[in-house]
């Protein structure tokens, strides 16, 4: 890889202990991100995305998690092997992270305007005046009108706190800001307002970003490339044409295919069978083979290697190349082999395929009535 | 095919100390045994108060509720326990709305043991719950499990498992897969189906999400704070909206495909108030359209074209706003 | 496929083997030292009361003047007091009835308290006013105070010792109940409870209830260390239990004239209260660790 990369990560392996076991969060993970470059991380509950996160900003909870092995490396740093002030002064000023919840990532009883503040006099020397003053104009870029500055979080709503978050994330110009589902509280309007702010800052601040979702929409927005995560490991990586046209991850295309769609008219979902694996008793080999439809011996004895299937565009399945591009072909040939307890079941259903429905008829009907309830 | 449910001008209005929320404002509406009405609209719109006061949860501040023929606006209590054999409702949250204390199995049996089904006979219920299990697709040793030892998708088969416990005709689903996985909640969406197709169940889906909503439903119903804004088949309304909220509702859907380029209707100005909202327009202060008319009068539900109707005062004015088809309007971008 | 799959196949064996709610805070609680060895010291207390009269060396009211005043020795492990009487028989008797006090007093303040508790909290309103506020004024006047006055208007006996603490308590255990149950009545299964038709007594009986007793185990377990305090204060007082009787209290308020010279005469009867009381909070700490649902995975 390039000199390029502001960030980049290789083997990570983060592990939690618990009374059950050891959880294994994230497997031999490898990324890189280059400067001004966003990045949307996707994947299911449980497949490591938040882990990863907090690993890039050491702030993994120790006990119970650990940070095996592997190198984070940071414009030319290791993160892994700085002391705690020294990361102290990355996180903030280098790097800045925005969570989900904008409800509780703000101080109850603290003015907004004071809080950014605040956060831009820990990492710049400035007086308390300028430090007031340039957190109104942060406030102004995310679009709030200054005079809010001396309004506490609850005078606010969902949408405008998590543009202060965001605000505050952005106060000191960070090179790389890290986004955990920072749009998933919040309602389809006001997402499209804080997706849009998120990447004209970019585009306007340079700042490299990492997005953290499970929302394949929102990526399309406003990601360049997109890393997809499954069970602790990277499974697909690409340029955002490569995974949403070209999908070659058996999960990946499962997950393209269990969304519905707003412009097509399919009758039936096509879900990906069974259920994410317990993290603390991975299957053997590849972690999704219980779940494909493409698994062989092969998968369940080792573990695919990510290989680089095009330029830029890596997979890790031994069955990449089986076949073409996009998941709608996939869905169709689907050949139903698990033998998962609950889903097997329905998957039989799913197999009878597209079933022409005369439904339209009755609802045209049902419109006829209601024209009786209302004024024409 | 006979209408199941018929809703005129309801209202739930709830006292607060800072003055009465209007959170559902006279609503129409009905529904078709064996269809779908899927409700949509953004957090606070009222769509769960609606939802919960349809099946009698909540008591309505006015209006009717004619269900099969039968006024149920204010039924006695032993009326109100033969109708909850009729209507169930499945909820949002699959870890708050199953009792932690209780097993799967006595979750799913607890109705027929209030309803005493088969007269009350305790093998043949719980055989009736190992069948209904099979039904939703939980493995039979799952029976004596707690909620707590579950992932969200099996749990959520369990809330619907106790809602067809009584095997009713009309079942409220509010935001039923909003906090799953998307690989989960597409087997409990086909799954929802299935129960439909093979019951002839009549649905009201609530949800945030207008993908699914368009997935699942017959007929849509836009609310906005308390009020339908908007009403059509589900595909029409896809294709053309008529309230400019819808509009810039489903201009703001995040689209999972690379290179669609379409005009996002951003909305600015302060979402007005539910408590004691003045008879305006309540979309006013966000609509990029709004005239002066709309700060004077209160529009009402509308045909505006065969089966489609909008609440605005300027329907013809403002542009019918069209989603990208990927096969007319699609552009792929260059890299 | 075999190996995982059997190996999936074990842990839902496990799974299916119910690991209930009950049986997964046994299973943290086991862990916990502290609580683990309070429990097995209180067990072993319980044991020891319940057959006083077959482990104590000598009846606890035998009285011997040759022997008053004895030093620890091999006749009287812990000495003899002012009438010649063994102290370990005594201690072993007075743990009855301490036991017996702090447990029935708990139980009584449960049930009075549970009830008004859950009353208040599930139907709210007036009723929740009228209960609460009545609480409060209980509340108002410090718990000790209004043991003595009640043990005091009373006649001085087992019973009314149990009311008089009990009493006293009552309000705490309201308090607690009613925040429960105003939190779990938000949760969603009640409405759903509500929606299958199930009846106001069946939802607080089946849903509210089982559902609090979390907090009212790790109260009851802190509240009965209170309550034989209360019961050994109240006999100090001279308005507990009357002698002959022994309590582990009234046997403290014995040694006044004679604890300068003759200590060894408070500092038995005083260990056993230490020790209660002491193994009593550690196990409810415990048990709160246990139980609190924040911890669940």
């Amino acid at each position: 890889m390039n000199n390029n990369n502001l960030l980049e990560i290789k083997n990570l392996t983060i592990q939690y202990k618990t009374d059950n076991g050891l959880v294994h969060a994230v497997n031999d993970l490898s990324l890189s991100l280059e400067k001004g470059e966003s990045l949307g991380l996707v994947g299911e509950t449980g497949a490591g995305k938040t882990t990863t996160a907090l690993g890039i900003m050491n702030l993994v909870p120790d006990p119970p998690g650990i940070i095996v092995g592997g190198e984070i490396q940071f414009e030319g740093r290791d993160l892994l092997k700085l002391n705690k002030q020294d990361m102290r002064k990355v996180r903030g000023e280098k790097i800045s992270m925005v969570f989900q919840d904008p409800m509780t990532s703000l101080n109850p009883v603290m003015t907004v305007g004071k809080q950014i503040a605040e956060s831009i006099s820990i990492h710049e020397s400035l007086s308390r005046k300028e430090a007031e003053r340039r957190a109104v104009d942060v406030l102004e870029m995310v679009g709030i009108p200054g005079e809010r500055f001396n309004e506490y979080p609850h005078q606010f709503s969902g949408g405008m706190r998590q543009r202060v978050v965001i605000a505050i994330a952005l106060a000191c110009r960070p090179d790389l800001l890290i986004a955990d589902e920072p749009t998933t509280a919040l309602d389809v309007t006001i997402q499209a307002q804080v997706l849009d702010l998120i990447s004209n800052l970019k585009n306007e601040q340079q700042t490299s970003l990492i997005l953290i979702t499970h929302d394949l929409g929102v990526v399309a927005e406003i990601c360049e490339k997109v890393a997809i995560m499954y069970a602790g490991r990277l499974v697909e990586y690409g340029t955002l044409g490569d995974i949403y046209n070209h999908t070659r991850h058996p999960y990946s295309i499962g997950l393209f295919s269990s969304i519905p769609s707003v412009d097509g008219d399919e009758k039936r979902l096509t879900p990906i069978p069974g259920l994410m694996p317990d993290p603390i008793n991975l299957p053997e080999g590849c972690s999704f083979w219980p779940r494909c439809n493409r698994a062989t011996e092969e998968c369940k004895k080792a573990v695919p290697a990510l290989t680089e299937s095009e330029p830029g565009h890596w997979v890790r399945c031994f069955h990449a190349g089986l076949e073409g591009s996009s998941y709608k072909n996939d869905a169709s040939n689907k050949n139903e082999t698990s033998k998962q307890d609950d889903t097997s079941k329905k998957n039989d259903a799913s197999r009878k395929g597209p079933q022409t429905h005369a439904e339209y008829a009755d609802t045209e009907s049902a419109c006829k009535f209601l024209g009786s309830l209302v004024s024409e | 095919m006979s209408t199941l449910l018929e809703v005129r001008d309801l209202k739930k209005y709830f006292k607060t100390p800072s003055g009465t929320v209007h959170a559902v404002d006279g609503v129409n509406f009905s529904i078709e045994e064996g269809k779908t009405l899927g409700v949509v609209g953004e957090s606070g719109c009222g769509k769960s108060t609606l939802g919960r006061t349809v099946i009698r949860l909540l008591q309505p501040t006015a209006g009717t509720i004619i269900y099969d023929g039968r006024d149920i606006s204010s039924p006695s209590k032993e009326e109100l326990k033969v109708l909850r054999r009729e209507m169930q409702m499945i909820f949002q949250d699959p870890f708050s709305s199953l009792n932690p204390r209780m097993t799967v199995k006595d979750t799913i049996l607890e109705p027929m043991e209030i309803h005493r089904l088969y007269d009350g006979d305790r093998t043949k219920q719980s055989e009736a719950v190992l069948n209904l299990m099979d039904t939703v697709g939980l493995a039979r040793r799952l029976a004596n499990s707690y909620p707590h030892e579950l992932d969200g998708g099996r749990r959520q088969r369990i809330g619907i498992a106790r809602a067809l416990a009584l095997d009713p005709r009309f079942i409220v689903c509010d935001e039923p897969v909003s906090a799953l996985d998307v690989s989960i909640q597409a087997q409990i969406l086909n799954l929802m189906q299935d129960l439909q197709e093979e019951k002839n169940l009549t649905y009201i889906f609530i949800t945030h999400d207008l993908s699914v909503v368009k997935h699942i439903s017959d007929i849509i119903c836009v609310m906005y704070l308390g009020q339908i804004v908007e009403m059509c088949p589900s595909k029409t309304l896809f294709k053309q909206q008529y309230h400019p909220y819808s509009q810039a509702l489903l201009s703001a859907i995040p689209y999972p495909k690379v290179g669609v380029k379409r005009k996002r209707i951003l909305l600015r100005g302060e979402i007005s108030s539910p408590i004691d909202p003045k008879p305006i327009c309540r979309f006013a202060t966000r609509c990029p359209h709004a005239k002066p008319i709309c700060f004077k009068e209160e529009p009402t539900l509308v045909r505006v074209e065969d089966q489609h109707y909008a609440a605005c005062h300027l329907q013809k004015e403002s542009q019918p706003y069209e989603l990208p088809f990927p096969e007319d309007t699609v552009e792929i971008e260059n890299k | 496929m075999s190996r995982t799959s059997s190996k999936h196949k074990k842990t839902a064996k496990n799974q299916a083997s119910g690991t209930g709610y009950w049986a997964n805070a046994w299973f943290r609680l086991k862990k916990n030292k502290g609580a683990m060895i309070s429990l097995a010291v209180l067990i072993l207390m319980v044991l020891i009361a319940i057959f006083a009269d077959i482990v104590s060396p000598y009846p606890y009211d035998l009285q011997n003047a040759d022997h008053a005043f004895q030093t620890p020795s091999k006749q009287h492990l812990l000495g003899t007091d002012n009438f010649g009487r063994d102290i370990l028989s005594r201690i072993i008797h007075g743990g009855r009835i301490s036991l017996l006090v702090g447990f029935s007093s708990i139980i009584f303040a449960i049930i009075l308290g549970g009830l008004l508790g859950a009353l208040s909290g599930y139907y709210a309103g007036a009723v929740d006013n009228i209960i609460m506020r009545s609480m409060d004024i209980l509340m108002a006047i410090p718990g000790m105070l209004l043991a003595i006055t009640l043990a005091a208007a009373f006649e001085p006996g087992l019973n009314n010792v149990i009311i008089a603490i009990g009493v006293a308590e009552v309000p705490i255990y309201a308090r607690v109940i009613r925040s429960s149950v105003l939190t779990i009545k938000g949760q969603e299964f009640i409405e759903a409870a509500e929606s299958i038709g199930a009846s106001d007594a069946r939802i607080i009986l089946r849903h509210i209830i089982p559902n609090c007793m979390a907090p009212i185990i790790v109260q009851a377990t802190l509240g009965m260390a209170g309550a034989i305090l209360s019961v050994a204060a109240l006999s100090f007082l001279g308005l507990g239990i009357q002698p002959p009787t022994p309590e582990w209290g009234s046997m403290l308020a014995n040694v006044r004239q004679h604890l300068t010279t003759y200590p060894h005469m408070a500092v038995f009867p005083g260990l056993a209260i230490m020790i209660t009381i002491f193994a009593l909070n550690i196990l409810g700490d415990g048990l709160r660790d246990a139980l609190d649902p924040r911890l669940k995975n």
